[in-house]
């Protein structure tokens, strides 16, 4: 086999994978990426039942239930949409209410949202970006940037 | 007075690193030996420096000073001494010095045991480590100073998040700072070969030590910060393609292809633009790592309190690094002569394909680690790229690869002969075969998927054993003679077999730790028994009792198999007082290689609890096979052929090893 040769085996593999990574990547970025929304854009895009999504906001006082079976129930809102969020679970350690929470699922109907996954605050005082983003749209923050990540 | 001292040992260490940055170069440009020695002592200095900056900023920690900012924000008197001394990188600016600590420290030792190199080489890398270090003070002194001062100053400290209040922060940081930064040797080496515009299999020798030790931490790192995940967070998971967690994994794939293609360079002398271009993409994704974590842009709980201006900073220091070293590739590498010729079916050919499949599979993970943060400044849309990408990318890579693994020792450099290495790989595949069938009898049924994994484990763990006995001969000759044999072979050796078959090791956990878990989350009041994979757990009760600086409610469990009582779990959920927040302590119970994990939610009016269980069979194994590769890299850093300042081993020697 000739030097030549040699080096043309090398890239047709080097090829086919490169071409075979490119191609999953492709696939995998339009099939199996989860996008970040806000309750009002839930109601507004009017996102089909079953898609899986993630959805953040402040998590509205008083409206956290929790049933005998671990059941969870409670409402997720921007200020100028509300959605009533299941989850079956253990509740995050800084998960409260009036605070910031982003949570992954399927929307279930008309305004809910079945959540397999709320997502942990790793700090008190923390709130997430997407959160901070998804309220600032709707006017509904307040706070300075300074409150943003910091303290 | 203390912490000024820090201070301005911080900047005398900058003002070293300048020097450490010029004036070897300059030696080595008008060849004046005299400036081309300044290197050593100058990387000895600095390290000395930031040592004692280091040191008094512990210092501050340990006696609980909160006039200094940084320790008014992350300690606490009350906290155990352990913890004093960890929050010292439990924090943003903190971690920043330990970064440079470990560069000062990697630098101080190139200079130290570095005798064998030539002069030039040592002092190129010498300077090329001396910018790094002057980027990252400048960015210390300039954007998170540890030593600013509070006045008046409080009494009370705002204590460490209670998340890393952990003997994991003690272990986790350090060691992955040590793989992260031990990565900026093989660049040093790479640039100052490519400045040099000289490189050769010696070049390969000299790095690969170095490579090797941070690729032993990297693993070590990221397999502690797994474990620490997985208890800490009550989530019962071990990986979640965290971005931040994808910053490590990165540079560690990138180390891993550059520690095989090094192989390649030192024995046959080819693929050296290759092996370089790859030691400037190792430290290229650490430092993007290090971009991603220390700027804010992303969040989790690797990311303190965040200052846009930090994250340009890093973002500039960044782009000059990788920019500069990747223009200095372009330039330099059409010089670089061209190595020895290999057939495809080789040992060099086996290389590559894994070097190919790896490289690949970094690409996937910096696509899904950054297409987020692209598509957000492009389009303004989140997304979150999680497991179900990279379930459909990565790992349909990775799997091709860690099938050939077993081949590619089995093959002869040069020429190899692929049936004959399937042959001799017979019986390990026999093997692995025959171990799965036991398993799936035990287990009694099996998923397609959940098989192959097991499989793909077994025959990695068989294939790498197979090679060993090979190269002894065991079983084809006396037994005498295959002991003389597997004394005479080089550690090196033995640290290859056990690398491999940590991966596989590690393959068995992962897969059996994914497929085969049982999950159950229930309410239970006192005396409620759950039943998970044949172990009853009764909620016996709940009682209180205080740390140091929390208070904890701890629920205890009792577990019974078939009735008989075996072990008591006590999870509980932590209140700490400084900062009025809670953690949740998972209990875990070990059975053999298989974990019991138990997680508490809060305790409810009616006296009972929301109760997260978990069976993981095999989990430990994952962790286990990261220690067992980081045992083989130890193993071969002390084989004589790739110590640092051993001399070159004699010929013959060279050849019964190659054998």
């Amino acid at each position: 086999m000739t030097r030549r040769r040699r080096r043309l085996t090398l890239i047709a593999v080097a090829g086919v994978v490169l071409a075979t990574a490119v191609g999953l990547v492709l696939f995998a970025l339009s099939d199996r990426i989860v996008f970040f929304n806000s309750p009002s854009e839930v109601v507004a895009r009017s996102i089909p039942v079953g898609s899986r999504i993630r959805l953040g906001g402040l998590v509205v006082d008083g409206s956290v239930a929790k049933a005998a079976d671990g059941q969870v129930r409670f409402a997720v809102t921007d200020g100028a949409a509300t959605i009533e969020v299941s989850y079956r679970g253990i509740l995050p350690d800084l998960f409260r209410e009036g605070q910031g929470v982003v949570t992954e699922g399927l929307v279930s109907g008309d305004r809910t949202f079945a959540a397999d996954t709320v997502l942990a605050k790793h700090d008190e005082t923390y709130m997430p970006a997407e959160v901070v983003d998804a309220l600032k749209k709707q006017g509904y923050w307040e706070g300075t940037e300074a409150a943003e990540g910091t303290r | 007075m203390i912490a000024e001292l820090g201070h301005f040992a911080l900047i005398l260490a900058l003002m070293v690193a300048l020097v450490q940055s010029s004036v070897p170069l300059a030696g080595a440009r008008r060849a004046v030996p005299r400036l081309q020695a300044v290197g050593s002592p100058a990387a000895i200095t600095q390290f000395l420096l930031v040592g004692l900056a280091f040191s008094t900023l512990t210092f501050a920690y340990v006696v609980s000073d909160f006039s200094v900012l940084n320790v008014f924000e992350n300690s606490h008197s009350a906290q155990p001494l352990l913890f004093k001394f960890t929050s010292v990188w439990g924090n943003h600016e903190g971690s920043m010095l330990l970064w440079v600590l470990i560069l000062a420290l990697f630098g101080a030792m190139v200079a130290a045991f570095g005798t064998n190199l030539p002069s030039r080489l040592k002092a190129l890398v010498l300077v090329v480590q001396g910018w790094i270090s002057s980027a990252f003070l400048l960015f210390i002194l300039a954007t998170s100073n540890p030593f600013t001062r509070l006045d008046p100053a409080p009494i009370e400290g705002r204590d460490l998040n209670p998340i890393l209040q952990d003997i994991g922060l003690a272990v986790h940081p350090p060691l992955l700072y040590l793989g992260y930064v031990g990565c900026s040797i093989s660049f040093s080496f790479a640039v100052a070969a490519l400045i040099d515009g000289r490189i050769d299999a010696a070049w390969a020798r000299w790095a690969r030590p170095w490579t090797l030790a941070a690729w032993m931490f990297l693993t070590l790192g990221i397999a502690m910060g797994s474990y620490w995940a997985y208890y800490e967070l009550g989530w019962g998971g071990f990986w979640f393609w965290d971005p931040v967690e994808n910053a490590s994994l990165m540079p560690w794939l990138a180390v891993t292809a550059l520690l095989h293609s090094a192989v390649v360079m030192e024995r046959r002398d080819a693929l050296k633009i290759w092996t370089v271009f790859l030691a400037i993409l190792a430290f290229s994704l650490s430092l993007l790592g290090t971009f991603l974590v220390r700027s804010g842009v992303l969040t989790s709980v690797h990311t303190f309190a965040s200052d846009p201006t930090r994250g340009v900073f890093i973002l500039v220091i960044l782009c000059i690094f990788i920019g500069g070293a990747l223009a200095l590739f372009a330039l330099r590498a059409g010089t670089l002569a061209p190595g020895g010729v290999f057939a495809p079916i080789s040992r060099e050919g086996a290389l590559v394909l894994n070097n190919i499949f790896l490289t690949a599979a970094v690409a996937t993970v910096v696509v899904g680690t950054l297409y987020p943060l692209v598509l957000e400044a492009l389009t303004g849309d989140r997304i979150s790229v999680g497991a179900p990408f990279y379930n459909l990318t990565f790992v349909p890579l990775v799997v091709p690869l860690l099938l050939t693994v077993p081949f590619g020792p089995m093959l002869a450099w040069k020429r190899g002969d692929l049936s004959a290495a399937a042959e001799r790989l017979m019986l390990g595949f026999g093997a692995s075969i025959a171990v799965m069938v036991a398993v799936l009898a035990f287990r009694g049924s099996g998923q397609v998927l959940a098989v192959a994994g097991i499989w793909l484990g077994l025959w990695m763990v068989a294939g790498a054993l197979a090679e060993l006995a090979f190269r002894i001969k065991l079983g084809t000759a006396p037994l005498g003679e295959s002991w003389r044999r597997a004394a005479g072979l080089p550690r090196s050796a033995f640290g290859t077999t056990l690398a491999h078959a940590g991966v596989g090791v590690m393959v068995l956990g992962i897969v059996s730790a994914s497929i085969w878990s049982a999950e159950d989350i229930r309410s239970m009041q006192p005396g409620d028994t759950a039943e998970i994979a044949g172990y009853e757990m009764t909620l016996e009760g709940f009682h209180d009792q205080a740390g140091s600086n929390f208070d904890e409610t701890v629920a205890r469990l009792a577990v019974r198999r078939g009735g008989r009582l075996i072990a008591s779990m006590e999870p509980s959920r932590r209140r700490y007082r400084a900062r009025d927040s809670s953690t949740t302590e998972a209990a875990i119970e070990t059975r053999g290689f298989s974990q019991l994990y138990v997680s508490l939610g809060d305790i409810n009016a009616e006296g009972g609890t929301t109760v997260r269980i978990f069976w993981r069979p095999l989990v430990t194994l994952m962790w286990l096979g990261a220690l067992v590769m980081a045992v083989g890299a130890l193993l071969s850093l002390s084989d004589r052929r790739l110590r640092v300042g051993a001399p070159k081993p004699s010929r013959r020697r060279h050849l019964a090893a190659a054998e």
